[in-house]
């Protein structure tokens, strides 16, 4: 079979995560048969789900977290001598999340991310300097991580490891961009961080074959982003609870669904919309500790806080005064046109360049609008696409994908998260936590700034530092990119003074970084 | 490696890394040159600080109108009041200033701190992202705009020679300074550097296969030096409030130097709150304590500079004058805008009040704004520059001859 080089590239970087090393063959197989290596995925997609013994489901979590919270706060007030009934508000966070939450309202991956790890000896993940390397620094003594640390690092191993072995990595990819777009942040506060895993396991991933519409559902129900953004908090004004607690509104959730979620921003709607959109949505919750609407950590529709009456809606009105009338206004909204053009743009520019071909863009809009966004279709049109082959690869991996296309390279499967979250937090990127509900950036303005470039660099030289030893950098550029690195990598990989260095030039160069 | 038996904090994750603070804290971007009259013969060398508040700060809880009649009401549960603990302080027999912020009110009995009231850009829609583009970029309205009004600005100014060589563009310069005149940058170091050798061999990899990394490295590997022995890194626990002092603290000290950047620009995230704002304390007290603080350092480290130096807090849009359903407030329109520093010509609330009479407010719903945010930056460039109007309204905030610079905000 003809061998087409530059072809592997593109499916293994642009679509793919990245050639594993070892003798898995990857670039071979990508270049004997580009499209079918990256669509190899797409005819398995029950390989999306993440099914891991050991990662529990959101109201499982959800109790786990609530009975934490609610522990602390009982060992405060008891400290403090002071006699506070226990919260009894179903679907409110208890008072300890409340108060995390103005506390880590700006940055709080220091105090959040903080696994305060136990010392132990260094494992095999790649991605940050061993602490053993330390010479003889006296350790502070290592706390026991609390049931909210050790859940969202099962959840990063799980994802990493998938990640690292997946054999393209498209849906991975796939997973990630979805994931995203409908992203919450784990600094929000504790449920948060408790559900981060959970929201992309049971809201994204089984619909990124799927359809848009079903995963649309699928987040907006989602305790993670209901908490996330403060929807559980909302209650209709007109609505028994709204009366009798006289609190009401909160639009921010019905905002971001159809600024950032669907239509985009200037896609037709206005603030009587979204006003609109937020009382329909009141009611959805999540039931609380006590579990007096149902499961703890459960989705459930709380009539008790829904604004009673029909509501207007980008000019149709929508009648029923139940779940089911913000039902209706998703499904309509996801089969909107500017939905289909919002999000097939921002699928090309993810992919394929920062400003994407237009016919590919047309193309993408037109399949998502036939198939009823069917996501499959989607994601089996871009790579059918002869325009996002031939775009030059000019896009920077972003800090995830870059670690983990290291990970792969130097066969490195994490058994601990921590090298990989600090990796990511360095570069910008931490997991689960962009710093608004609009997600991270993903544009080369973002990924390829000089203090960002620079911090790559430094992190490389620490990851060829502790693994440069393992592989021969020439053999590893043959897996990389084979006959389709220049000739001036090459050199420059030949001429390093140590294996470390070269190693360090080999994860810094264009034909690792661009996509 | 002569790197690798240092610790390397910016992958630890117990501390906040250098990004993680950019991204949630502060990052401080600045002119490369420095402006020729910087060494003019009357010994005035201004400055200006530029601060972009991300997240719509709430104007009417930061400058309360306590004196009007509907002000209680609509802010309910966090309303500030003038008397009892955390009382507002006074500024003038109408308008109080959030306790949070002692500093600021200092200056402000020192006449060396002003606020100007129902403001807003010419954006008149509630999304961050577009009034955030608006608010930096200087147009009219959003769009796809690439450069920020302050870059314009500079490009309008004679220019000197580059400030101190060891600053480089930062991973996040704000829109407002983004565009053709050249930009530098600075952050705390955390991660333990990579062998100049290496980057050396890496630049010239770059150089010859892809020139746009080549630029980025280069840029890249010029940062840190100015600031290194500071004690500037981020520590365990540090939190927004504290990145903020941080940033300001570095940004100073950087733009006290006689070769340092003259004209900068500082972005803060997190001001979007919209449950549990709180009122005198909170969560919004938390964040309006770090803005203080941030002023406080600009002024302890300017030093003499301060004496010449404009201070100008924005933010892209007000919030609802009426608090929701879960004790915050949700996206709106008028807020304020602060100045701060020695040439401010303060002690005064700047307002043509429009009333929080339902009837008066904006779409029902905001304060509405009197005041266009576009005129105090052009009386800001023009006073403390010498910016033409013509500039002003063509380049620097295309299509605004009809707004005119406000007079006598400093000087």
């Amino acid at each position: 079979m003809a061998r087409d080089s530059q072809a592997a590239l593109v499916a293994l970087n642009r679509f793919g995560l990245g050639a594993r090393g070892g003798a898995s063959g990857d670039f071979l197989n990508a270049a004997s048969d580009p499209r079918g290596f990256v669509k190899a995925e797409l005819a398995r997609p029950n390989g999306v789900l993440l099914e891991v013994p050991g990662l529990q489901s959101t109201p499982a979590l959800g109790k786990a977290v609530f009975d934490y919270q609610f522990g602390i706060q009982q060992a405060r007030d008891a400290a403090a001598k002071q006699l506070t009934p226990a919260p009894a508000t179903e679907g409110q966070p208890p008072p300890d999340a409340k108060a995390q939450r103005r506390n880590l309202s700006l940055n709080s991956i220091a105090m959040e991310m903080a696994p305060k790890e136990p010392a132990k000896p260094p494992d095999n993940a790649a991605m940050a300097p061993a602490e053993a390397m330390r010479p003889s620094a006296p350790k502070p003594p290592p706390q026991p991580l609390n049931i909210i640390q050790k859940t969202f690092r099962a959840e990063a191993l799980a994802r990493l490891q998938r990640a690292v072995i997946a054999d393209c990595g498209f849906t991975e990819r796939l997973v990630v961009f979805w994931s995203n777009h409908f992203c919450i942040s784990a600094n929000k506060g504790g449920p948060a961080r408790m559900w981060a895993g959970s929201f992309e396991r049971e809201a994204i991933r089984p619909h990124v074959l799927g359809r848009f519409g079903d995963m649309l559902r699928a987040v907006e129900q989602h305790p993670a982003m209901l908490f996330f953004l403060d929807n559980q908090q909302s209650l209709g004004p007109d609505s028994r609870a709204g009366k009798n607690r006289n609190r009401g509104l909160n639009e921010n959730l019905a905002r971001e669904i159809l600024e950032l979620h669907t239509l985009g921003v200037g896609g037709g709607y206005s603030q009587e919309d979204v006003t609109s959109l937020a009382k329909i949505i009141t009611g959805w919750t999540y039931a609380g500790r006590l579990g007096q609407l149902g499961a703890p950590g459960s989705f459930v529709f709380n009539a008790n806080a829904h604004q009673p009456g029909a509501q207007r809606v980008m000019g149709k009105i929508y009648d029923a005064s139940d779940v089911t009338q913000g039902e209706a206004v998703l499904a309509d909204l996801a089969r909107h046109p500017s939905t289909a053009k919002f999000i097939a743009a921002k699928f090309a520019r993810h992919f394929v360049a920062d400003d994407p071909p237009p016919a590919l863009v047309a193309r993408l809009v037109d399949v998502f609008t036939r198939t009823d966004g069917d996501l499959k279709a989607l994601a089996t049109a871009l790579v059918d696409s002869d325009d996002a082959w031939k775009a030059p690869l000019s896009k920077m991996r972003s800090p995830y994908e870059f670690l983990v296309a290291a990970g792969r390279l130097l066969a490195q499967i994490p058994n601990d998260p921590g090298r990989y979250l600090g990796g990511l937090n360095a570069l910008g990127q931490p997991l689960w936590a962009p710093a608004g509900p609009n997600g991270f950036p993903d544009s080369n303005a973002a990924w390829a700034a000089p203090e960002g470039v620079k911090l790559r660099l430094d992190i490389s030289a620490q990851i060829a530092s502790r693994l440069a030893d393992g592989a021969d950098p020439r053999d590893l550029l043959e897996l990389v990119a084979a006959d389709a690195a220049s000739s001036e990598t090459r050199r420059t990989i030949e001429r390093a003074e140590s294996r470390q260095q070269a190693l360090a030039l080999l994860l810094m160069s264009p034909e690792f970084q661009r996509r | 490696m002569a790197t690798t038996m240092d610790c390397c904090e910016g992958l630890n994750p117990s501390v906040v890394s250098r990004r993680a603070l950019l991204l949630g804290g502060a990052s401080f971007a600045a002119w490369a040159y420095l402006p020729k009259f910087a060494r003019a013969a009357d010994g005035r060398d201004p400055r200006l600080v530029v601060v972009i508040l991300r997240g719509a700060l709430d104007g009417l809880a930061t400058v309360a109108p306590i004196g009007d009649p509907d002000y209680a009401g609509l802010h309910g549960s966090i309303a500030l009041s003038s008397n009892g603990p955390n009382a507002a302080v006074g500024l003038d027999n109408f308008f109080s200033l959030h306790p949070a912020m002692p500093e600021f009110a200092r200056m402000y009995r020192e006449k060396k701190a002003a606020v100007i009231h129902a403001v807003a850009t010419s954006y008149r829609d509630r999304s961050h992202f577009d009034g955030q583009d608006v608010l930096e970029s200087g147009f009219a309205g959003p769009g796809r705009v690439q450069s920020g009004w302050l870059n314009r600005a500079l490009e309008g100014l004679p220019k000197g020679e580059r400030v101190m060589s060891a600053l480089a563009v930062g991973p996040t310069t704000p829109l407002v300074l983004r565009g053709a005149a050249p930009t530098v940058g600075w952050a705390p170091v955390a991660v333990p550097q990579a062998a100049e050798d290496t980057a050396m061999r890496l630049v010239e990899l770059y150089q010859h296969r892809d020139p746009a990394l080549a630029s980025a490295l280069k840029q890249g590997l010029a940062l840190d030096k100015a600031a290194q022995g500071d004690n500037m890194k981020p520590k365990p626990g540090t939190n927004g409030v504290a990145a903020m002092r941080l940033a300001a603290r570095g940004a100073a000290k950087l733009m006290a130097a006689d070769d340092g950047p003259r004209i900068g620009a500082l972005a803060f995230d997190g001001w979007d709150t919209h449950a549990n704002e709180g009122g005198p304390v909170g969560r919004l007290a938390q964040l309006l304590g770090g803005l203080d603080g941030a002023l406080a350092e600009f002024e302890t480290g300017l030093g003499p500079r301060w004496r010449d130096t404009a201070i100008v807090v924005a933010t892209e849009f007000g919030r609802t004058a009426r608090i929701n359903g879960t004790q915050g407030t949700d996206h709106g329109t008028g807020t304020i805008a602060l100045l701060a520093g020695g040439a401010v010509k303060g002690g005064r609330v700047i307002s043509d009040w429009p009333g929080l009479k339902p009837a008066n407010l904006y779409q029902g719903r905001d304060l509405a704004p009197t005041t266009d945010l576009r005129a105090v930056m052009k009386g800001v460039l023009k006073d403390q520059f010498g910016l033409a109007e013509k500039v002003l309204a063509e380049s620097v905030f295309p299509d605004s001859s009809a707004v005119k610079p406000m007079q006598g905000l400093v000087g």
